[in-house]
């Protein structure tokens, strides 16, 4: 009777605080995070404060820090985000579904699909070398002689520079590279998360597999597909270090096709064909840049650009995450 | 003897047998399946059956699990060819042509023979766009057209007057029960002239299920029906035909009357008395 009491007494308290240490030791961790976080911001907000004005935002760089502006990186990193997402998911929803959907399970897939997994985890700096060769100068192909092909659209001549050399062009295509094996995986995830039966009760009532996967597979895995897009777009805009390698300028006095206001893309449409073959600085570099410089007030305007980037970020994010809401809204399970 | 002998009494119910004296043999034959052996990846799970399915008739197909009676099912509307590795051989002639012959149209093919699962899976839609699918991707596009191709078939489900008023909810919110009466109009929609089920009452309750049996026994009016049953009480009740798988072959077929109450096999008769399975 004691030995039951003692352990009835003993047991409950020392369960007790087991359990006590360790939600209080999860609690800290996930505090941790968001203390550094608030630090980091608090510190950037604080910095830029002052800084972060009109004249910054609609100004190139300059070697007197009070008229530096972010004008130039702003427009580089839209035109390079944009072009990367309007690579990268078609060629990386289509390669998913190729491998989800249509392909058997052969030596080949199997391969490509040990080498995705393998390519996600490739560092940024080697597809910048990648991309260099690749895109930049195109295997040497052209012997430096450079050539233009001139493509003549309704609007305007689209003139494209053979190789590209360090446009924007090259750099979406560096950054596409480097962001595939990542929608594919996770586009691949969102695929397989639909539930086999569905794909059956389509076939079944005489669909083929393209109306299966266009009607019933695509739209409810939509969601999952835009989350990791989401993400790795988000990794695009952000990375440094393969833009160095391809030779991205970080002085730079003029925007892609020299287009500096929303309302250029629509007055301008030889800027706009223009734009993806024109050289560029992305907001990462143009903030690299600023930080290495002697001048202490840079460090002012680098926090300054710092924010807008994250507000670039956040802009992108929350509309895409916006979009995803409204897509699982309409196909619950 | 006694389970054999409840069987027959369940087999002679008034009314539930109309076909039973007059015989289903001379019935034209709607799907002849000849020879049919068919091999996952090497291993073989169907052994040379033949069986002559009649025109507005229920045949049931039972059998212990994984003796092939799915796959059998399935090898009607070529759905086996969806899992890799299935090689099939012999012949399969739905009215009148061989369905494995290189120039058949599989998709069509599938419109013509219907399938509803054993588990009911709607789409993640609304009623009506559940209904609408089949149609529309075989390019039926008009508003009006659809909705009465809808109507009719939740109709022929006996579904129409529990959803006439949400046809546009999602079709997840009905009972299980409705929902599988939705896949039935579902495969209906494509106006098929062979239903293929596949334990379409297993996952049901009592009630749900004695009203999918009675929509079974009401549509053979109008299609010819092959069903994959678990439950010999089902069997016996709602078909006129019924074939016993084991391991894979065919060991008989007849009339479901004649099978369960004089069994020429002594495997047939100790499956539906109980005996293994």
């Amino acid at each position: 009777m004691t030995d039951r009491a003692q352990v009835s007494t003993v047991q409950p308290s020392v369960r007790g605080w087991s359990g006590r240490i360790f939600s209080t030791a999860c609690l800290l961790s996930a505090w941790f995070g968001i203390v550094v976080l608030v630090v980091l911001l608090g510190g950037v907000i604080w910095q830029a404060s002052g800084w972060l004005n009109g004249h910054f935002l609609s100004s190139f760089d300059s070697w007197h820090p009070e008229q530096a502006g972010i004008l130039a990186g702003l427009w580089g990193s839209l035109w390079l985000v944009g072009l990367t997402a309007l690579i990268s998911i078609p060629i990386g929803v289509g390669a998913a579904l190729y491998l989800e959907e249509f392909a058997g399970d052969n030596r080949l897939t199997r391969l490509i699909q040990l080498n995705l997994a393998n390519l996600a985890g490739v560092p940024s700096i080697v597809y910048g070398i990648l991309g260099l060769t690749a895109f930049v100068r195109i295997f040497g192909m052209f012997h430096g002689q450079p050539q233009v092909l001139v493509v003549p659209l309704f609007v305007a001549d689209l003139r494209i520079p053979l190789p590209f050399g360090r446009t924007v062009i090259a750099g979406a295509l560096t950054l596409s590279l480097l962001i595939l094996p990542v929608i594919i995986v996770a586009a691949q995830e969102a695929l397989r998360a639909i539930p086999g039966s569905i794909r059956h009760a389509s076939l079944a009532l005489g669909a083929s597999r393209w109306q299966t996967v266009r009607h019933q597979v695509l739209p409810p895995a939509l969601p999952g597909i835009l989350t990791g897009v989401i993400l790795s777009v988000s990794r695009a805009i952000g990375e440094t270090a393969p833009l160095v390698m391809i030779g991205a300028l970080t002085y730079v006095a003029f925007t892609p096709g020299d287009i500096t206001r929303p309302a250029d893309i629509v007055n301008n449409p030889q800027g706009v064909l223009h734009a993806p073959f024109d050289t560029f600085t992305a907001l990462p570099l143009q903030i690299f840049n600023w930080v290495s410089r002697p001048q202490p007030e840079y460090q002012h305007v680098a926090a300054a650009g710092i924010l807008v980037l994250l507000i670039v970020l956040l802009t992108l994010n929350s509309t895409a995450i916006v979009l995803r809401h409204r897509f699982q809204n309409r196909h619950r399970w | 003897m006694t389970l054999l002998n409840s069987f027959a009494e369940l087999v002679q119910r008034p009314g539930l047998e109309p076909e039973a004296e007059t015989g289903t043999e001379s019935r034209p034959i709607k799907v002849d399946i000849r020879n049919l052996s068919l091999y996952y990846s090497g291993v073989q799970a169907l052994f040379d059956v033949s069986l002559a399915i009649p025109e507005r008739c229920i045949t049931a197909l039972i059998g212990p699990s994984g003796c092939g009676k799915s796959t059998f099912l399935r090898a009607i509307n070529r759905m086996n060819d969806i899992i890799e590795g299935v090689r099939t051989e012999g012949s399969v002639q739905v009215e009148g042509r061989d369905v494995y012959s290189p120039n058949i149209d599989v998709v069509a093919l599938r419109r013509r023979v219907g399938m509803v699962f054993q588990k009911s899976i709607p789409f993640p839609k609304s009623v009506f766009e559940n209904i609408a699918y089949g149609p529309r991707i075989s390019g039926t596009g008009n508003r009006r057209v659809l909705a009465e191709i809808v109507e009719r078939s939740l109709q022929r489900a006996a579904l129409w007057d529990e959803v006439k008023d949400r046809l546009q909810h999602s079709a997840l919110a009905l009972s299980g029960g409705q929902q599988q009466r939705l896949c039935i109009a579902r495969a209906l929609a494509t106006n098929p002239h062979i239903l293929l089920m596949d334990e379409p009452a297993s996952a049901l309750d009592p009630a749900s299920t004695s009203r999918i049996e009675d929509l079974i026994f009401e549509l053979k009016k109008n299609y010819t029906i092959v069903i994959v049953t678990h439950n010999m009480q089902q069997a016996a009740r709602v078909s006129d035909r019924t074939a016993f798988f084991f391991q894979g072959r065919l060991i008989e077929a007849g009339d479901t009357r004649g099978l369960f109450t004089k069994p020429s096999e002594q495997q047939t008769e100790d499956y539906i008395t109980g005996r293994f399975g």
